[in-house]
């Protein structure tokens, strides 16, 4: 049974204006099979968390830990770490120029197994992940998210999930940008590598449209660089309903520090 | 950061004898075509390294190029057979030489003073065939070297000239396309470490034909390859493409230069570029002369070049003069750009290495020149090259 552990985890960046405390003190305990969904308002450190779990370089862990089935990813590099098992689908997929989606999607394979996939069972493999993601065949011979649309992009980054198989993933706002039907088969794609993989899922949003497709067994409310309040499915309810005003009254100080 | 990236998209008086005129417009004082030009290196003045031709260039390394006497004894080629294509050397005095161009600087012209005999690749025939000469073992001393590729009127053709190992080589090549005829050729700059190589190419384009020029510079030290283009007759046609990648303490240069000069000629250039390693160095100038008897002229430029890692520097300079109204289109591109960061973090969020992510990245970049090639052996020779620059630094 695999976990991902994050213990008192604080993150600093580097800004013109100086040093920047983004998150302070986050405790997560995420077991295989597991959804947690993480909402909070805007620039309260979910996308910080969710880079420095992948290890992003701009962000420097300055406490804490996060443990990847006891072991320390904070001394992994970003590739060891998504060959370790973990996936970040990004907030904001970033283009490749000159390399397309089939090579990509190769590389990368090649790499988190440690050996090119067979031929035969990869291309299948690929053409049945584009289908069900909708995404038309000719994506395959684009250069990677390059003049894709945001919703493009967003199955992009879970045809990878479906692909390379890993053991936790982190979803930034994966829903944000999708219309309708596309918010629909992309839940889908999620629900898919759960199944198939036993998946654990961080699944930062916004909105609890997506909660109706991809359910959670917990939410927890992310207001200036902590965790604020965890709970069922039932908070994000609670949440659409009323805002974060209540964490913000509640603690000034965190509201001042993450303006 | 120490990287370097110049990216002028607009030709300036400091970069290129302009003066700017009383509407605020930029006219050449001297448009290419007026340059001086001679076959006799006495009429140069001595290189000084501020002349507009050479002042991006490390004209001290290779001085004995510019100024001292050539050894113009045959250069040492292999080549491969095929059928239609007859390799040769002819005498000095042969009709041909000179007729698709002369010499505008010094070391070209020294090259042409000195050359006993030029090599001569004459292409016939409509059937397409592929013919390769590789220059080998010229050595170290300053060598000159003159070659005339002919291909006639309604045949097809590529001629791949390649170089490899040791040269301190200054050469002209001239390449005369009969009307109606297709020829590709590729000049393939695969030298040792420590070579210089100056070579002026010339070409003249007879009507209908087309002419596909490659440059590939990988090795050598300091590699400057200058193609100019006359598009002399109406419906002549030019891709002119290059591909270089340029490592630690290299320095390749490009100067390209289109001249139309007849009614309804096409150019296309496109040269992308690498850069890896502390003091890697481009030069790529980019002149299209669009005359007044060039009407219905279509033409598109664009230099991109990649920068890998710190402390290179990129010079790319575009410069389009247009002297009649009448033209289906002029334009003209050049982006310097860093493969960044975040591109590098995505793709190895994907598991894969920081090594094995650049090479990924390079070889997209740099494939688009590579496919246009049309010969699949050197496509996949090349593209094994690429893989081997990026295996250095
Ligand atoms: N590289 C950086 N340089 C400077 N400030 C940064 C950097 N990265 C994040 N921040 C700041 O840290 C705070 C948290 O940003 P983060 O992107 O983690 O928020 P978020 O919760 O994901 O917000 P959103 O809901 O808008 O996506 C913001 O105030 C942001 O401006
Ligand atoms: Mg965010």
């Amino acid at each position: 049974m695999s976990v991902l552990e994050i213990k008192n985890l604080h993150v600093n960046v580097e800004t013109d204006q100086g040093t920047r405390e983004i998150l302070r003190g986050v405790d997560l305990v995420i077991n295989e099979g597991e959804i947690h969904a993480i909402m909070g308002p805007n620039g309260s450190g979910k996308s910080t968390l969710a880079y420095t779990i992948a290890g992003h370089p701009k962000y420097h862990v300055v406490e804490g830990e996060i443990l990847l089935d006891g072991e320390n990813v904070l001394e992994m590099s970003v590739d060891a770490r998504a060959r370790a098992g973990l996936f970040l689908a990004m907030q904001y997929p970033v283009e490749i120029p000159g390399v397309t989606v089939t090579n990509f999607l190769r590389t990368a394979k090649t790499a988190i197994d440690g050996e090119a996939p067979s031929v035969r069972t990869w291309v299948k493999d690929v053409r049945e992940s584009m289908a069900n993601l909708r995404m038309d065949s000719n994506f395959a011979e684009r250069n990677v998210n390059e003049g894709f649309s945001g919703g493009e992009k967003k199955r992009n980054e879970i045809l990878q999930l479906e692909l390379l198989k890993p053991r936790f993933a982190v979803l930034d706002e994966t829903d944000s940008g999708l219309d309708v039907d596309a918010l629909k088969i992309v839940s889908e794609g999620v629900n898919r590598a759960k199944a198939n993989t036993g998946l654990g899922i961080l699944l930062i949003t916004h909105y609890t449209r997506i909660l109706r497709y991809i359910k959670p067994d917990f939410v927890h409310v992310f207001v200036a660089g902590r965790i604020a309040e965890q709970g069922g499915p039932e908070l994000a309810d609670r949440l659409e309903d009323e805002g974060y005003d209540r964490y913000q009254v509640a603690e000034p100080a965190a509201a001042a520090a993450a303006e | 950061m120490t990287a370097q990236m110049t990216s002028t998209a607009m030709p300036t008086a400091e970069q290129h004898g302009l003066v700017a005129h009383s509407d605020g417009a930029f006219v050449p004082v001297q448009t290419r075509s007026e340059r001086f030009r001679s076959v006799n290196v006495e009429d140069f003045a001595p290189v000084n390294g501020r002349e507009h031709e050479w002042k991006l260039s490390p004209v001290a390394a290779f001085a004995d190029l510019t100024g001292g006497e050539l050894d113009g004894a045959r250069l040492p080629i292999e080549t491969t057979d095929a059928p239609g294509v007859q390799v040769s050397w002819i005498a000095r005095d042969d009709a041909r030489i000179g007729t698709a161009g002369t010499p505008e600087e010094r070391a070209s012209a020294n090259a042409w003073t000195a050359f006993d005999e030029a090599l001569l690749i004459s292409v016939t025939g409509e059937d397409e065939k592929v013919v390769a000469v590789t220059r080998s073992g010229l050595g170290t001393a300053p060598r000159a070297g003159h070659t005339v590729i002919e291909i006639a009127p309604n045949s097809r053709g590529l001629v791949v000239l390649r170089g490899i190992g040791d040269a301190r080589l200054s050469e002209n090549v001239e390449i005369l396309v009969g009307d109606g005829a297709s020829l590709t050729v590729v000049s393939l700059q695969e030298w040792n470490d420590d070579a210089v190589h100056l070579s002026s190419q010339f070409a003249r384009l007879g009507r209908d034909s087309f002419l596909k020029h490659i440059v590939v510079s990988l090795g050598g030290k300091v590699v400057r390859v200058n193609p100019s283009t006359h598009l002399a007759e109406q419906g002549a046609d030019i891709e002119a493409l290059g591909l270089y990648f340029a490592d630690a303490g290299q320095h390749l240069e490009q100067q390209v230069y289109v001249h139309h000069d007849a009614p309804h000629t096409k150019s296309r250039v496109t040269y992308k570029g690498a850069l890896q390693g502390a003091g890697a160095r481009t030069v790529w100038i980019g002149d299209v002369l669009i005359g007044n008897a060039a009407t219905g002229t279509d033409s598109y430029e664009q230099n991109r070049n990649l920068v890998l890692t710190d402390g290179t520097r990129a010079d790319s300079v575009p410069n389009l003069e247009i002297e009649t109204g009448d033209i289906e289109g002029a334009g003209h591109a050049s982006a310097t750009g860093r493969f960044d960061d975040e591109q590098l973090f995505y793709l190895m969020a994907r598991g894969i290495s920081e090594d094995e992510a650049r090479r990924l990245v390079v070889r997209g970049f740099l494939t688009e020149i590579v496919q246009k090639i049309g010969s699949p052996e050197l496509e996949a020779r090349l593209l094994v090259a690429i893989e081997a620059e990026l295996q250095v630094s």
